[in-house]
């Protein structure tokens, strides 16, 4: 009997074991990959500044042949005939440089969903930093020219997966990091963060906790409570006396914003529909019993995810019922109008970003560029849902990832406390708009974009300002 | 509540159980015959939705209809070749992680494949034609729902009571040794339960989407889930449990929320599914005091 | 069971391997060099879920009742040890929709209290549960706890209970595991309890149970009270893991303890040899680590043919086609009803040689 007990310990040390060769391996082989790829691409780029890795690499380019602009696949052929002394000089730079960023490469780390409940969000939110990549490849730090390599993991939608996910993160030595798609993740993956000095720029997480609670994440969008509140406001102006909340069970994101509009518009006179919101329950598909319930609502308000939008839309026409149906930042997505089909016409939609947005200086040069880079690959347009529409959150994604190259370069270093200074310094105009941050780390937002679904489109409805 | 209000309540009831009775017929024919729960039941019917929109796009829909049918019945019988035949002599938990294996599979196939972001499950107009009964509206296909349902349980019914195929596969589901050395070709018998429960899946994907219109890859995990419990509920090897079950859960499930108790009309499904058991501890029709381990 | 004299070149080299992965945890946790977090948290889960494995098997594998109601019972640890370990300053922000109930606001425990709680209270529903519930058998057993483990989490998610569970909201701040032993520890303990118990009158009593609960009666096992007993401990140490879960991810909500997860803990449990504790042990290191290792998967690649393939969502296929694999070659799991022993490992080495002598009876 004490042997199994013995022999238990043993298994698990073994294990352990391979966990380590395992692990050990992969660092090693990392480190000089990224050198290369910064190394090459200095040849390219004909930056004469990197003194110790240039020489290394051009003999290297020479061998390879094929100068390419595409820093990825260039590295992984260089890596193909790695020479013992390459390696021995990348390890020896990862050691100076205290971290593990090897001198030339800064890695951001990209921490979406890419599959799992949140999927198709999370995957349209990270094309918006593949393609701000690919606009801006490099940056300049301390006067050295940096490559810029995005580290995507994917946290599958679930908290449990984060908080490895993230560790897979820290552990691969990114400067900063880029998300997540829902406020759930990003929560939970907020402390990991925090304690490896590794400051986060939210994109979408709306939630209020994502930056209360941690000092190293940062949003560029608004919160919840402002969205929520603002939708009402908007609810009362339009005249609705009585409106339906329908939530998701068990989801903050949901939740919360159902909250905060029941809050404020009751505290502006209106009514709730039954008192409360209504509730359903998770990959629910069927919403005509709650719809029936709701029926004589002036409105409908259904803070929740792409994918219950169009069945609520649908289903809600089906049964008659006329009232208009408005949704949160999720619902600006034209997969929502794709499937909801003519019954999508008239759906308000709160957001953050809306690509015929006339307020919004030098908007065209990002959406027409976004556009064309989306249009060049045919995987990419269906990554965004089969169009090449812009969505809000690849917007958002574009500019969180501008917020961390220009900290980067103002910071003049990767480290993790300065940096996190720096983004908090921000002062950036991007494709959404204006971004300053507050000091809880939320960008200060004064209105929330209203678009209506038109002509099987989105399309810029109005503004509308906070109090 | 009003009349009319209590009667769309009704109506969406048994349209949404009847799209559950079908498949939670799949569930018990298969657990009747092999005492397997299939998980992966529910994503067979999720891959039926996705096989229709690609039918769809290439044919009218009187060509896509029996295309996807078809393409449902070759992935059940596939799954039941590939994952759980090799499995027959293996021990039942075994057999129970292949299903959540295929399932896994499936959904994160159809991730892979087809991305996360739902699409649109194309429309059979004449299906989604709108009827209004005074205060009422329904679709057609809310209507033909419960009606389809019924017509091909009592076929399916007459199969198993007079044909050949029927009274094997009650053979097979009494006693598989005996029936073996009668001469029933068992492995046979079993591929055409999966034939049948993964047609009877194919029509509810059908008939469930048309209603709701998109599908993503997690659209089979809770109806699949909410079958299962019919299936338990109705005393799973039954094939008319399975059909009250399902509309009873249909039923249940609608009427929670017209009360106002939204929060908790799942947990109540599951609430109402124990005290059944506790009563009668097969379900409803199941069959009494045999032992099934 | 017979007694076995425990050999002394076992004893020496069980000490040696405890020692070599002790040596291994301190240099993880004090090599401050490179970041080992990553490895340090995967390490993390597969303790925690191996808890929870071992405890499903010790009600599947050992006594045969077929439980699906882990998932609850780690919820109500996770909340349990969630709600008690928060920082109390903390607190007014955690509950910021809805505040917390003010009974609740002062109330704070240290970790290891707050897990023992969390694991009493998982108990105590279970005793209430399994008193109905266990009456039944087989498959309508695992239905009806999958059912419960269902309506706990949809209460625990009920807005009625917003100032004490948070709701829909969740719960985050947790304080985590200050160093990799402290989890490693609990779970050494649990593991070796829920042994010491396996190897007992009671665990006997168990496998009877198992075997023919019919003859166990007639040898004069009490039915319900072993049944029972089984059960409530099962779910002690299930919620234990789900407050040690709770820990290890420093903010939760009731999503986590979907149906899936209760999934995954029978793969690893089926996986690892229904009714080996070590199989258990070992499937839980697998099934986290292989889809960590998996990832790279996901990332794109220069090599002709697989570039095509290799995009996010192809680790998760492989995974699946991977796990299905192992369940169709190894029936019985990794390692059957057998434990781990060195006789075995050595044995490994040795069938080469000796055709049928094959090692690993316990």
């Amino acid at each position: 009997m004490k042997r199994r007990v013995l022999s238990t310990m043993m298994v698990l040390s073994l294990a352990a074991a391979c966990l380590t060769g395992c692990s050990d391996k992969k660092t090693e082989t990392e480190a000089p990959a990224a050198t290369e790829a910064a190394a090459t691409e200095a040849v390219t780029e004909a930056a004469a500044t990197e003194a110790e890795a240039t020489e290394a690499a051009e003999t290297e380019a020479a061998e390879t042949e094929a100068v390419e602009t595409e820093a990825e696949t260039e590295a992984k052929e260089t890596e193909a005939v790695t020479e013992a002394a390459e390696t021995e000089a990348a390890e020896t730079e990862a050691a100076e440089v205290n971290a593990t960023v090897p001198a030339g490469v800064v890695k951001i780390g990209l921490f979406e969903p890419l599959t799992g409940q949140n999927g198709g969000g999370g995957v349209q939110e990270a094309q918006g930093a593949w393609y701000a990549n690919e606009v801006r490849p490099t940056v300049t730090i301390d006067g050295d020219v940096y490559t810029v390599e995005l580290v995507e993991v994917d946290n599958k939608s679930d908290k449990t997966e984060a908080v490895t996910a993230a560790q897979k993160l820290v552990a691969d030595g990114v400067a900063a990091v880029i998300g997540s798609y829902g406020s759930g993740v990003s929560i939970a993956a907020g402390p990991i963060f925090a304690d490896a000095n590794i400051p986060a720029v939210g994109c979408s997480c709306t939630n209020p906790q994502v930056t209360s609670g941690c000092e190293y994440y940062f949003r560029v969008c608004f919160l919840d409570p402002f969205q929520g509140s603002v939708m009402a406001k908007y609810a009362i102006e339009q005249g609705y006396q009585s409106v339906a909340v329908i939530e998701e069970l068990g989801d903050d994101y949901s939740t919360g914003i159902a909250n905060y509009f029941i809050k404020a518009f009751t505290e502006l006179g209106g009514t709730i529909v039954g008192d409360k919101a209504q509730d359903f329950q998770t990959n629910q598909s069927d919403f005509k019993a709650i719809l029936t319930q709701v029926k004589d609502a002036d409105a409908i308000f259904a803070p929740s995810s792409i994918t219950t939008a169009s069945l609520i839309i649908k289903q809600a026409r089906e049964l008659g019922i006329e009232a208009p149906i408005m949704g949160p930042d999720t619902w600006f997505n034209v997969a929502v109008i794709e499937n909801a089909g003519d019954s999508a016409e008239g759906t308000v939609a709160s957001t953050f970003f809306a690509e015929d947005d006339t307020t919004i200086e030098g908007l065209d040069e990002f959406v027409t560029g976004y556009k064309a880079w989306m249009n060049e690959d045919s995987s990419r347009i269906d990554k965004n849902g089969g169009n090449d529409d812009v969505v809000g959150n690849s917007a958002l994604c574009y500019d969180t990832y501008m917020v961390i190259c220009d900290a980067l370069e103002a910071a003049g270093t990767t480290d993790g406390e300065a940096l996190k200074e720096a983004i908090a310094a921000t002062d950036y105009n991007g494709a959404t708009g204006h971004i300053v941050f507050d000091e809880i780390g939320d960008a200060a937002r004064d209105s929330v974009t209203v678009v209506v679904a038109k002509d099987g489109k989105f399309q810029f409805l109005e503004k509308v300002m906070a109090d | 509540m009003s009349a009319s209000t209590l009667a769309q309540h009704f109506l969406t009831g048994i349209s949404l159980g009847g799209a559950y009775a079908l498949i939670a017929i799949g569930y018990t024919m298969v657990y009747g015959i092999l005492r397997l729960i299939n998980f992966a039941h529910g994503d067979l019917f999720m891959m039926s939705g996705y096989f229709m929109i690609f039918a769809m796009a290439s044919f009218p829909w009187f060509i896509a209809l029996p295309v996807t049918l078809i393409g449902t019945v070759i992935l059940g019988v596939v799954i039941e070749k590939a994952a759980y035949a090799p499995l027959r002599s293996a021990p039942r938990m075994s057999i129970m992680i292949s299903a959540i294996g295929v399932s896994y599979l499936l959904q994160n196939l159809a991730t892979y494949l087809f991305t996360a972001l739902p699409k649109t499950y194309p429309e059979i107009s004449f299906l989604k034609k709108i009827y209004k009964f005074g205060d009422l509206s329904a679709s057609l296909v809310t209507l033909i729902t419960p009606v389809l349902t019924i017509v091909l349980v009592f076929l399916l019914m007459q199969l198993i009571g007079h044909t050949k195929l029927g009274m094997a596969m009650r053979a097979v589901s009494k006693d598989t040794e005996a029936s073996r050395l009668m001469g029933i070709k068992v492995n046979t018998t079993i591929s055409m339960t999966f034939v049948i429960g993964s047609l009877l899946a194919g029509v509810g994907s059908v008939l469930y989407f048309t209603d709701r219109m998109t599908v993503y890859p997690y659209s089979g995990s809770l109806p699949g889930l909410k079958c299962f419990v019919a299936a338990v509920l109705g005393g799973i090897g039954s094939i008319p449990g399975a059909v009250i079950g399902g509309f009873l859960i249909g039923i249940v499930e609608t009427l929670m929320v017209a009360f106002g108790y939204s929060t908790f009309s799942d947990a109540f499904t599951f609430l109402l599914l124990i005290i059944i058991l506790l009563v009668r501890p097969t379900g409803l029709f199941g069959e009494a005091a045999t032992d099934k381990v | 069971m017979v007694k076995k004299k425990i050999k002394l070149r076992d004893v020496i080299l069980s000490i040696l391997a405890a020692g070599v992965f002790c040596a291994l945890l301190a240099y993880y946790q004090y090599d401050t060099g490179t970041s080992h977090s990553y490895a340090i948290s995967i390490l993390e889960r597969s303790a925690i879920y191996a808890v929870v494995a071992v405890s499903m098997n010790l009600l599947n594998g050992f006594t045969g009742l077929f439980s699906l109601g882990q998932a609850g019972f780690m919820a109500i640890g996770a909340y349990t040890t969630g709600i008690l370990t928060i920082p109390v300053n903390m607190r007014q922000s955690v509950y910021y929709m809805n505040g917390i109930a003010p009974w609740l606001e002062n109330l704070h425990l240290p970790m290891i209290p707050a897990l023992l709680l969390g694991g009493l209270f998982a108990a105590a529903a279970a005793a209430l549960v399994g008193i109905p519930v266990l009456r039944l058998k087989s498959d309508y057993l695992a239905i009806a706890t999958l059912g419960f483990a269902e309506i706990i989490r949809a209460l625990l998610a009920a807005p009625m209970m917003n100032t004490i569970t948070n709701g829909s909201f969740g719960l985050n701040n947790i304080p985590g595991f200050q160093n990799i032993f402290q989890p490693m520890a609990i779970a050494a303990v649990c593991i070796v309890l829920m042994i010491l118990l396996i190897n007992s009158s009671y665990g006997r009593a168990f496998k009877a149970i198992r075997e023919d609960d019919i003859a166990a009666e007639a040898m004069g096992i009490n039915l319900f009270r072993h049944k029972e007993l089984a059960f409530v401990i099962s779910s002690f140490f299930t919620g234990v893991g789900g407050g040690m879960l709770a820990i290890f991810m420093r903010s939760i909500d009731t999503k986590t303890f979907q149906v899936t997860l209760t999934y995954n803990i029978l793969l690893i449990v089926v996986l690892g040899g229904i009714g080996s504790v070590t199989g258990s042990i070992i499937g839980s290191l697998l099934i986290n680590g292989s889809q960590e290792w998996l990832r790279f998967l996901d990332e794109p690649t220069t090599v002709p043919v697989l570039s095509s393939l290799f995009k996010p969502g192809f680790r998760m296929v492989i995974y699946s086609i991977l796990l299905m694999v192992v369940v169709l070659f190894w029936r019985r799991g990794i390692m059957g009803t057998n434990e781990f022993t060195w006789d075995g490992l050595f044995g490994l080495f040795r069938r080469k040689k000796k055709t049928k002598k094959a090692g690993g009876e316990a």
